[in-house]
């Protein structure tokens, strides 16, 4: 497991960005609910989704992650058009005053009827190996695979942003920073 | 500094849109601030006048979609930022739509008193206070976009009086945004400029302001930092008669519109040595109520051909009104604010006008009148024109939409 640190002073706040006051977000698909939601695919919908601009490297994506079913569902695993490969992370304190980025074994689970918010600081999709520069204004298509195996498909926008710049303990690896 | 009639004969949108609304699908400590807001605004209101209950305007939200751009047609804001912006050597049509739906995003989110996507301040964004963002296209722009341009959208002619300075003219891109709440105005432009920062640079920023809201009734027409009530004589939005003089018809900008952006310095310190019979002379009305010095109201119509006992017109030859009407064939909206900034050197004063007017046609419209104020207006000795930009504005855009679709997509 890869263990991340906070390269800023380590707050994590309560308060998500922007996807604490969600309005209907433009990139988002909704799955085909004809026949009533079923698997967790189409229980689960994805508002205020963006992706972080960086030339290289990682990058993160953020939003606000909302199962509208009547069972927990579990979000094991995410691809992008513009990665290689991706990870669940999760933000946690290392004891010693720091927050520590990590994969979060057995993935994020949705409570039915509740949401999951992915912020800078918290809770996010790490994408990896980028496989071309994400450009402020892109459309990067994410999707999401639960542990029933069903997946969830949504677009979000790059933009430019200079916090989440989570970097690997002892690596110079960073998620695209300004620095 | 043509007259005008009131831009804001409290027409326009003044919806209170509750904020607890939009809180209430958010989570977590946004939505508890936005009840604090909004129990604090129910709280004041309960307890004091309906007078005084109008000027809670913070929750108060402009619809952002629709066939016009916001900002406009908009009763104005006590504040406003105009900021031209160059667009970036390496930003192309593909950069521009781009850059144009991110800022349409955040423009759409922040005039409804929700953050913006990535907004690191999120808590400021929670009162609009009828944010209004504009966005207009200089020739740069359209060029860059591989568009056809209307012909009047090109700098100005060059006219006697200008002593224009590069560091208020000229811009590729327009952004305006106005609120009547300062706060809000300082958030959005760092929003908006952050998200721009990969396409364009800022060129020259222009704040204003006028009267805060609720200092005097909504409506009420602007006076100048002269002391003169200035645009009285105004198309009224929503009516027929205001989108004939402002809209555009043809291509992409259609529904769009033309906006002259002059910065005129006033020298203060001279139209102090001015009294108070020559300054109502200068433009023809008086400083009292703004009425034409041949009638007693401020809408009164002027009677050009009155004279006085010595038989000289009551409204001089050179009264800035009589020269700005010319014969009234040429119309235009105009929506201005003051500047007043630190003054350099011995001086006391740095202030004048942003003065702002649109029209569907500017070359048709505005310049026959500026031309005329350039042949002859006593006022020119007390204005200064120290910057002059001229833009496209585009239409507005539906939900899912973003501005300058038309010209970008």
């Amino acid at each position: 497991m890869n263990t991340l640190t906070v390269r800023r002073p380590a707050v994590v706040f309560a308060l998500a960005a922007a996807a604490a006051l969600a309005l209907a977000g433009c990139a988002t698909t909704t799955p085909d609910q004809a026949a009533g939601p079923t698997t967790a695919g189409q229980s689960v919908t994805i508002t205020d989704a963006w992706v972080k601009a960086t030339d290289e490297g990682m990058s993160a994506a953020f939003g606000e992650l909302a199962n509208n079913g009547d069972a927990d569902v579990t979000l094991v695993s995410a691809t992008s058009t513009a990665s290689t490969s991706m990870q669940l992370h999760e933000t946690v304190d290392n004891g010693s005053g720091s927050m520590v980025m990590q994969e979060k074994d057995g993935g994020f689970t949705i409570p039915a009827g509740g949401a999951l918010t992915l912020e800078p600081g918290g809770n996010h999709l790490m994408l990896m190996g980028l496989t071309a520069p994400i450009v402020a204004g892109d459309e990067i298509e994410f999707t999401l695979t639960f542990s029933d195996g069903s997946d969830y498909t949504f677009t979000a926008p790059a933009k430019d942003y200079s916090g989440a710049n989570e970097t690997y303990t002892g690596d110079d690896m960073n998620m695209g920073g300004d620095d | 500094m043509p007259q005008a009639r009131d831009a804001g004969s409290g027409r326009g949108v003044n919806r209170r849109q509750l904020l607890l609304g939009g809180a209430a699908a958010g989570l977590g400590a946004a939505a508890a601030i936005g009840a604090d807001f909004a129990l604090a605004s129910r709280d004041r209101a309960s307890s004091t006048s309906a007078a005084d209950a109008d000027a809670i305007t913070r929750s108060d939200a402009v619809p952002f979609h629709g066939p016009h751009q916001a900002g406009v047609a908009t009763v104005p804001q006590a504040h406003t930022a105009f900021i031209g912006l160059d667009l970036a050597p390496s930003t192309s049509r593909d950069g521009l739509r781009r850059m144009m739906r991110i800022l349409t995003d955040d423009a759409a989110r922040l005039t409804q008193g929700v953050a913006a996507l990535a907004d690191s301040e999120p808590e400021l964004a929670i009162a609009p206070a009828r944010l209004t963002v504009t966005f207009g296209f200089g020739p740069g722009l359209v060029a860059r976009a591989g568009g056809t341009a209307p012909g009047w959208l090109a700098p100005l002619p060059v006219f006697s009086i200008d002593q224009l300075e590069d560091a208020w003219s000229g811009g590729d891109l327009l952004i305006e945004i106005a609120s009547d709440d300062p706060v809000t105005v300082a958030h959005t432009a760092r929003m908006l400029l952050k998200d721009a920062r990969h396409f364009a640079t800022v060129r020259w920023r222009q704040d204003g302001f006028r009267r805060a809201r609720g200092t005097e009734r909504s409506g009420t027409t602007m006076r100048n930092l002269f002391g003169q009530v200035d645009g009285t004589v105004n198309p009224v939005p929503g009516t027929e008669d205001f989108d004939s003089v402002v809209w555009a018809t043809d291509g992409w900008l259609a529904g769009g519109t033309g906006l002259v952006i002059r910065r005129i310095r006033m020298t203060l310190d001279t139209w102090d040595e001015l009294d108070r019979v020559g300054r109502e002379a200068s433009i023809g009305r008086t400083l009292s109520n703004g009425a034409p010095l041949t009638g007693a109201n401020e809408t009164d119509e002027p009677d050009f051909a009155a004279t006085g006992t010595a038989g000289f017109p009551v409204i001089p030859d050179f009264a800035h009104m009589r020269r700005a009407r010319g014969d009234g064939t040429e119309r235009i909206y105009r929506r201005s604010y003051n500047y007043d900034l630190p003054p350099s050197g011995d001086g006391i004063s740095e202030s004048g006008l942003i003065f702002a007017s649109y029209q569907a046609d500017v070359t048709a419209q505005f310049v026959p009148i500026q031309r005329r104020l350039d042949e002859l207006d006593l006022l020119n000795q007390w204005t200064i024109p120290i910057g002059s930009a001229v833009f496209a504005i585009p239409p507005g855009c539906e939900s899912g939409g973003y501005i300058g679709e038309g010209l970008l997509k």
